[in-house]
């Protein structure tokens, strides 16, 4: 690149979570696939319900008529080799394995047979990416069509061969059967020298959930072998001949401006390239250990405004409310009745004001990329929840066409909504360019502490009133910045108003695993408990009081028996419970915590969860996605919170920045409630939502101290 | 700067060019491609580039090469005998102690060295020796059920070859 300083990261200072329509759209050429695939049979599934569109990323607009869209394709080859593949990428959700489970079922083949193409923008169909635990509800019924039509296919070939009534033959086990005849065919032999194709539109037949038999039991990750022995290549062990290694130098502070720059000394550091394009600048040497030598011998000189710090954070958000919409597109304004009239006519009021501070997602693998030129095509190979979202981030800032972009996205060591933008993609891709040979840059913990995004902070304001009762009359939740997600009230109340008001945020905010539904579940079931004690009721009773919602009765009640509510507690010791309903699955929570008399350290000794989130596919999984919501969810509940002043980070190290360890750890109960009635969804968020209101409230029901914000107790309670 | 030229590791002599002050995980990565060993934190806090050098757990971020010698380095590609995993393994996939498994090599690195120094551990001896291994996704009970589950074929094991 010779054209000097027109070259710039692209920041985003706001992102709740990822809306924007590309303009791309996928077009399947089928000699093409034939020539990479092999002969064999392939399913298209094209998407045509409006949901499943809008998942993958195109045409937003409701008075656009939708054309149609490829969700998925699979191939069977010669062999009888399965390959599915999709957009949807593999993070630790185990969904490489819930996905093959999904398509084992309908195709009748074991698991072990399927391999799935996963996020790879020259494989697989667009997808907007994997977040939103969109995966499940949507990916899977798409899979499931394309599976069930590929078994109809072969089951019509066996029947044209054997000359016989398709509808007397099985398909199961690889193989199409005749009953009748105990002749069979296997799928690899009903492939053999085709070039078939089809196209599944229609609302194909599936197999319902009460008659799954792979679904809905537990499989083990599909190659968790590899995970085990060390061989599995995450982003960060990708490797190319002739492979540098790039290094950035960042700025003191968020939004400075790169005054001057001396690299002479590290320019005369053998191997050593030196690109300086605007604010970037970046080295690229043979090892890791000489470009990290090398940044650090760069002199630079960087202009920067002041900037608050979380001291001052929430008068901040206030001040710095703007007018807006959610970015999500939730609706941020909501009323029902008056809530004027009815506070006024209220038998007692409250009103309560809480805060969320930012927290990281600190996955264990930072942000990591290989990017390699081949004259005007790149590839990157890069750990990120949007491969084509990053494509396009790559398309932009080298500006060239999508087609010349192929990103790759080996399963990663997690994101949790905070892999969802391609920073490391884009500046490993400047240093390629800049050497003419493949680079690998790998952010450090620092790095990915303080360049990534957070989880926005945020101020809700709560008022209320309740009639003796226990109806409640009146309900004002003002949320300012930490998002609109989950902001809606569950319980029945004929007078509301709820509002969501973005604000100007002194950091580079984003996606969280459960968005912004933590901090208004933290808010309104915190509120709830007390609600409750301000009329003398139960907690539990005062819940169910309010609210007609069947599933989230069940979910309330179940937690509350296996939990053991409304038993005697220890010195000490405190019950609290809270639960709600997001990404359309119902979670309640009971926890128990110890409060020690002497240090005022706060454990959580115990945590019952109930779930529900429709039929269940896999209920292991579940069950560990539960589990790891619930320990993730510990964290931004107890401890974490980013410090920062003046455009820095004061805490970005796991030596200052506490996560849960194994002593953290409480007894964790689950119940699963199977509803095979209803479509499964996704469950990788919203079992976290309930946790920091039931360790909130639990603490005042140890203690009598009323906490409001997040984290509850980063240095535990007030001893005594 | 003096240059390491030999490594010892998975019970074979290496041959490498490396500075005496490069990070053993950064050896066994990018001169070896062992990558088994992950990095995670590069300040000995998180344990996903834990090893075994002479038997003991180290993190190999903050190890020099040239601190270790010729002392026997296990990583997590050494562990299985052939095709045969080691019990930890097999419990790690039998109990699913695993989501996106970037930290399993260190647990189960780190866990190798706990069961040879205690062949009983309790849940509580579990949990304080895997302290300083962080697993951001939470599968921390498995990890624990899966470390009893391998202490008991081990156990087994044992006593069937009579030691």
């Amino acid at each position: 690149m010779s054209g000097k300083p027109n070259f710039q990261i692209p920041l985003e200072p706001e992102r709740y979570e990822l809306t924007a329509s590309p303009v791309y759209r996928f077009e399947v050429d089928r000699r093409e696939f034939f020539k990479f695939l092999g002969a064999g049979i392939l399913i298209v599934g094209v998407l045509n319900n409006a949901h499943a569109f809008q998942e993958s990323g195109a045409g937003k607009r409701p008075d656009e008529s939708l054309p149609k869209e490829i969700g998925a394709w699979l191939h069977i080859g010669e062999n009888g080799a399965v390959t599915v593949y999709t957009g949807k990428v593999e993070v630790g959700q185990n969904i490489r394995t819930s996905l093959s489970q999904c398509v084992a079922e309908e195709l009748h083949v074991p698991v072990s047979k399927i391999q799935m193409v996963m996020g790879d923008t020259q494989l697989t169909p667009f997808d907007m990416g994997t977040f939103g635990s969109r995966t499940t509800p949507t990916m899977s019924p798409q899979l499931r069509k394309v599976a069930a039509a590929a078994r109809d296919l072969l089951i019509g070939l066996a029947a044209t061969e054997w000359q016989t009534d398709r509808k007397r033959l099985v398909a199961a086990d690889g193989k199409v059967t005749d009953p009748e005849t105990k002749r069979s065919v296997e799928y690899a032999v009903l492939a053999k020298g085709q070039r078939l194709t089809q196209t599944v539109s229609e609302e194909a037949p599936l197999i319902p959930a009460t008659q799954w038999t792979v679904q809905g039991q537990s499989s083990p990750k599909v190659d968790g072998r590899e995970f085990v022995t060390g061989k599995h290549r995450y982003p960060s062990d990708q490797k190319l001949p002739e492979m540098l290694h790039g290094k950035i130098l960042r700025p003191g502070s968020f939004g400075a401006t790169l005054v001057s720059i001396d690299a002479h000394e590290a320019q005369q550091i053998p191997g050593v390239t030196v690109v300086h394009d605007g604010n970037f600048v970046g080295v690229v040497a043979p090892t890791a250990e000489i470009a990290a030598r090398a940044v650090s011998a760069i002199r630079t000189e960087w202009k920067a405004e002041p900037q608050p710090s979380n001291k001052e954070l929430f008068e901040y958000l206030k001040k710095n409310a703007t007018e807006g919409k959610d970015p999500t597109g939730d609706a941020s304004r909501y009323e029902a009745g008056s809530v004027e009239k009815a506070l006024a006519s209220a038998d007692r009021r409250l009103q309560q004001t809480y805060t969320v501070s930012y927290i990281a997602h600190a996955p264990l693998e930072p942000r990591a990329a290989l990017a390699q030129w081949s004259g005007d095509n790149l590839t990157v190979w890069t750990g990120t929840q949007r491969p084509f979202g990053v494509r396009s981030e790559l398309a932009e800032a080298f500006r060239i066409p999508e087609e010349r972009v192929r990103v790759l996205m080996p399963d990663t060591g997690s994101g949790y909504g905070g892999k969802h933008t391609g920073e490391a993609a884009i500046e490993a891709a400047r240093l390629a360019r800049a050497a003419m040979r493949p680079v690998k840059l790998v952010w450090t913990r620092e790095e990915e502490f303080t360049w990534a995004y957070f989880r926005p902070a945020g101020v809700i304001e709560v008022s209320s009133g309740v009639r003796d009762d226990g109806t409640i009359a009146a309900w004002e939740f003002h949320n300012y910045n930490s998002g609109a997600s989950g902001i809606r009230t569950y319980y029945d109340i004929t007078n509301q108003r709820i509002e969501f008001h973005p604000a100007r945020s002194p950091l580079r905010q984003g996606s969280y695993r459960a968005l912004a539904a933590t901090a208004n579940h933290f808010a309104r079931e915190s509120f709830m408990d007390e609600l409750a004690h301000l009329v003398n009721m139960d907690p539990l009773d005062f819940r169910l009081k309010n609210l007609k919602n069947e599933r989230l009765r069940a979910v309330f009640e179940a937690a509350a028996k296996k939990f053991g509510w409304g038993r005697a507690k220890a010195a000490g010791r405190g019950f609290g419970m809270g639960g709600g309903f997001e990404k359309s699955g119902n979670v309640a929570t009971c926890a128990e915590v110890a409060v020690d008399q002497k240090s005022g350290e706060v454990k959580v000794v115990r945590v019952v969860t109930a779930f529900e989130c429709g039929a269940i596919v896999n209920p292991d999984n579940l069950r560990n996605q539960i589990e790891g919501s619930n320990i993730m969810g510990l964290g931004g509940a107890l401890f974490e919170a980013i410090e920062f002043e003046n455009g820095r980070v004061l805490n970005g190290r796991f030596s200052r920045y506490r996560v849960p360890r194994f002593s953290d750890i409480p007894v964790l109960e689950t119940v699963l409630l199977d509803r095979k009635d209803i479509p499964s969804a996704g469950a990788g968020e919203c079992p976290m939502v309930g946790l920091a209101p039931a360790i909130g409230n639990a603490i005042f029901a140890a203690k009598g101290v009323r906490l409001r914000s997040l984290p509850l107790v980063p240095n535990g309670l007030q001893a005594g | 700067m003096a240059q390491v030229t030999k490594l010892n590791v998975n019970g074979t002599l290496r041959t490498i060019d490396a500075d005496a002050d490069t990070s053993l995980l950064s050896v066994l990565r990018d001169h070896l491609d062992l990558t088994g060993s992950k990095y995670g934190c590069g300040e000995g806090q998180c344990g996903a580039c834990t090893v075994l050098i002479d038997g003991s757990p180290r993190r190999s971020c903050i190890t020099l090469v040239g601190a270790v010698g010729q002392k026997q380095i296990t990583t997590i590609e050494g562990l299985a005998q052939g095709d045969r995993l080691h019990p930890l393994q097999e419990a790690f996939l039998e109990e699913a102690a695993m989501q996106c498994a970037y930290c399993t090599s260190g647990m189960i690195m780190t866990a190798v060295s706990l069961l040879r120094a205690n062949p009983n551990p309790s849940a509580a001896d579990i949990s304080h020796s895997m302290e300083g291994n962080i697993c951001r996704c939470g599968t921390h009970p498995r990890i624990v059920a899966a470390i009893q589950k391998a202490a008991k074929a081990l156990n087994h094991s044992m006593k069937e070859s009579g030691q």
